[in-house]
């Protein structure tokens, strides 16, 4: 039944999208441009507010308001002041789903821009209508290489009316080695990879994890692809026991980690060193480990004390953090920082397109992007390939204490060192 | 020796399994009802723990004395109120129904507790373990889920097999029409058939919520082994649930200690095997 419906979405996408192509083939010869005859622009925003990714969408709500805030009382381009909304709509953190909202936005929203975050499995489908449909889309959250690659890119082509801020694998291994490389271990490794989009892409023999670690005179133990939610993870365990290692890495999905890691207890396994993808990015996360999160270290693309400031408001990283707790009463989050940068490259590229309602100057405008956000300097005639702007990625520990139970501290900051450190790496007890 | 640890693990694994699947198979051996919300019935119980914990301060397993009988009285009214009207000849309208159910917890969660991961605190507990050499230890909390699952299904087993309203149920099971005819109120039998089931359901859910992290989506995927572990075991009958659970686990143990690539998969081909050989499962209910 299941099989069914999804193919009876994609069937309708697709009739859509024929549609749409059929009906901008017929005006191809006039300059293509969205409605906007009321003075309004439309900024399409496709992210996971349900579902199993939704912790990567609980700062929407705030930044959203930021943004509204922020353009009250419109943008002007050209001389012209044009009103700003934003038309959010749910993935339901499915990408057929996330495909089907960026259709009705693009068609039937007929919006100017379309942003997007939070994963491969939100920002590639809804990238993909866009380059079907020829709107300018801008989007994050994702390492480059699963948004650029997955998707067909041509290194030296690239993509027409898509860009992408972010940072890549190559970073990721990057920081992490300089994390373990500043305390003394046995250099063995265990790698936890789940046969998944990330699992795959980090475990890879050539483009992943296993080639520059062997480069760098580690032993990676990768005892193969696990499948996500599997409930017993003592085969790896006692592999990493036999062997003696003293770092474990992956990108595993929280409930996994968790299991993994208290089990590797009840087993008497502990590494001096346990860095994570994915799984420790929330802290709520870390805090269900109890104590047991101490130590624990991952790649960290944004804290707020990053030392960058939103072009849009003027806010330093510390500022909007700051605000969301003070809004919330949570802790910040890594994806904040990035959710209000979709914004302000957003509003960048509109405001020097001049004409926001013409597709293909706004499209013109984003690739010339040069811009310094919360998150960095986004320049996408800078990235590894066309349409890719990296972000810079450093290194942390999660730490007790603070004002929260667990604190971020920076230990690596090799790849961006204008990012403060905030201490060096610690062995976990 | 790291064979032998796996098995164990496997073992105990399957008490989680067998504890996960107790309440389906009971539901499908009294009202031959599939209950496809049942793994977000054990997620809705995991919540009521963690409700539980956050206002009293409380060790998580003290929750399930207020989770366990409020699960009852939560499934013997949905039963009463719900569940009742949709049984009858048609075996789809209680899979349909159910399957609403499922996806109307899910959102109902997601919008009260938000998208966040929760998972209860067990303390020395989680990590605590009984090393009995270089490769092989117990860890302490596997252990006692593992005793949990006996001591549920004995009891089940004794309350099916030693009392009166046991014996009702049995014969609902066997045969409703005729039950009615002597007298017993099947409206009622299937709310205390689905009281129990559920309450069941609610140690299930205390455990997942301390064994590790979960959140409003993470129901369906703890359906599947569920209802594996019924089929494996023969449906209806409880000690063949928990045989079905250790097979179950264990076959996944020594399937990642081949490759981690095979563990979910071996689960799934034990399964597939007994399926072909005995598609009654291990110990089909007796007739009687």
């Amino acid at each position: 039944m299941t099989c069914a419906k999804t193919g009876f979405i994609d069937r309708r996408t697709l009739i859509k999208t024929g549609l749409a192509s059929a009906a901008l083939t017929s005006s191809l010869s006039f300059t293509r441009r969205a409605h906007a005859a009321d003075g309004m622009i439309r900024i399409g925003f496709v992210s996971p507010k349900t579902g199993p990714l939704a912790a990567f969408a609980e700062s929407d709500e705030y930044i959203l308001a930021g943004i509204a805030a922020a353009f009250k009382e419109g943008l002007t381009i050209d001389g012209s002041t044009y009103g700003v909304e934003v038309i959010v709509k749910d993935s339901q953190s499915n990408p057929n789903r996330a495909a089907d909202v960026a259709a009705e936005l693009i068609l039937e929203d007929e919006v100017n821009l379309m942003v997007v975050s939070s994963t491969p499995e939100t920002t590639n489908p809804v990238s993909d209508q866009c380059e079907i449909n020829g709107v300018p889309c801008i989007s994050t959250v994702a390492p480059w290489q699963p948004w650029f690659f997955t998707r067909g890119g041509e290194p030296e082509t690239g993509f027409e009316y898509t860009y992408h801020f972010f940072w890549g694998l190559e970073d990721v291994i990057s920081v992490f080695t300089e994390m373990w490389g500043q305390l003394a271990t046995s250099k063995v490794v265990g790698g936890m990879f789940p046969n998944d989009g990330d699992g795959n892409a980090w475990g890879h023999p050539e483009l992943g994890f296993p080639r520059p670690l062997a480069a760098q005179g580690y032993n990676l133990i990768d005892p193969g692809r696990y499948q996500n939610l599997s409930d017993d993870f003592s085969a790896q365990i006692s592999a990493f026991k036999n062997d003696g290692a003293d770092i474990v890495t992956g990108v595993m999905i929280p409930p996994d980690f968790t299991t993994f890691w208290t089990q590797s207890r009840q087993q008497g396994f502990t590494p001096k060193i346990a860095s994570m993808g994915k799984a420790i990015l929330f802290p709520v996360v870390v805090e269900q480990l109890g104590d047991a999160g101490h130590n624990l270290s991952s790649e960290v693309w944004w804290t707020p004390n990053h030392p960058f400031a939103s072009s849009v408001t003027g806010q330093s990283a510390g500022q909007v953090a700051t605000g969301y707790t003070e809004a919330t009463g949570r802790q910040w989050t890594q994806p904040i920082g990035f959710a209000h940068a979709l914004f302000e490259v957003a509003a960048d590229a509109l405001a020097r397109s001049g004409d926001p309602t013409d597709y293909d100057k706004v499209r013109g405008a984003l690739a010339e992007t040069q811009l310094d956000t919360v998150v960095g300097r986004v320049d996408f005639s800078s990235g590894p390939v066309p349409n890719v702007s990296k972000t810079p990625l450093v290194g942390g520990q999660w730490r007790l204490g603070g004002d929260f139970k667990y604190d971020m501290v920076v230990t690596a900051n090799g790849n961006a060192s204008d990012v403060p450190t905030g201490g060096s790496m610690e062995a976990i007890s | 020796m790291d064979w032998i640890n796996a098995i164990l693990q496997g073992i105990l694994l399957g008490g989680l399994y067998a504890l996960f699947a107790a309440g389906l198979s009971l539901m499908f051996g009294v009202m031959r009802f599939v209950n496809v919300a049942h793994g977000d019935f054990i997620v809705i119980s995991a919540y009521g723990a963690l409700i539980v914990v956050a206002a009293t301060g409380v060790h998580p397993l003290w929750a399930t004395f207020v989770v366990v009988p409020g699960m009852a009285l939560l499934g013997y009214v949905g039963q009463r109120i719900l569940l009742n009207r949709t049984l009858g000849e048609d075996i789809l309208p209680p899979l349909l129904v159910t399957f609403g159910f499922s996806i109307i917890i899910q959102n109902v969660l997601l919008e009260v507790f938000s998208a966040d991961s929760q998972k209860l605190q067990a303390g020395w507990m989680e990590t605590a373990s009984i090393p009995i050499n270089q490769s092989i230890s117990i860890g302490v909390m596997p252990l006692l889920i593992f005793a949990s699952a006996l001591i549920v299904i004995a009891g089940l087993q004794a309350f099916f097999y030693k009392t009166s309203l046991g014996r009702v149920l049995r014969a609902t099971s066997d045969d409703q029409d005729t039950v009615r005819l002597m007298g017993a109120n099947n409206a009622k039998i299937f709310g205390y058939a689905t009281a129990i089931a559920s309450a069941v359901v609610g140690i299930a859910g205390v455990y997942l919520a301390m064994r590790t992290n979960f959140d409003p989506s993470v129901g369906p995927a703890r359906l599947l082994f569920a209802f594996e572990a019924v089929i494996i075991g023969g449906l209806g009958n409880l000690w063949g649930t928990l045989a079905g659970g250790i097979i179950l686990g264990v076959a996944q143990a020594i399937g990642a200690q081949i490759d981690p690539g095979f563990q979910i998969l071996a689960g799934h081909l034990a399964f597939l095997i007994l399926l072909v050989v005995k598609p009654q499962g291990l110990f089909p209910k007796m007739k009687g």
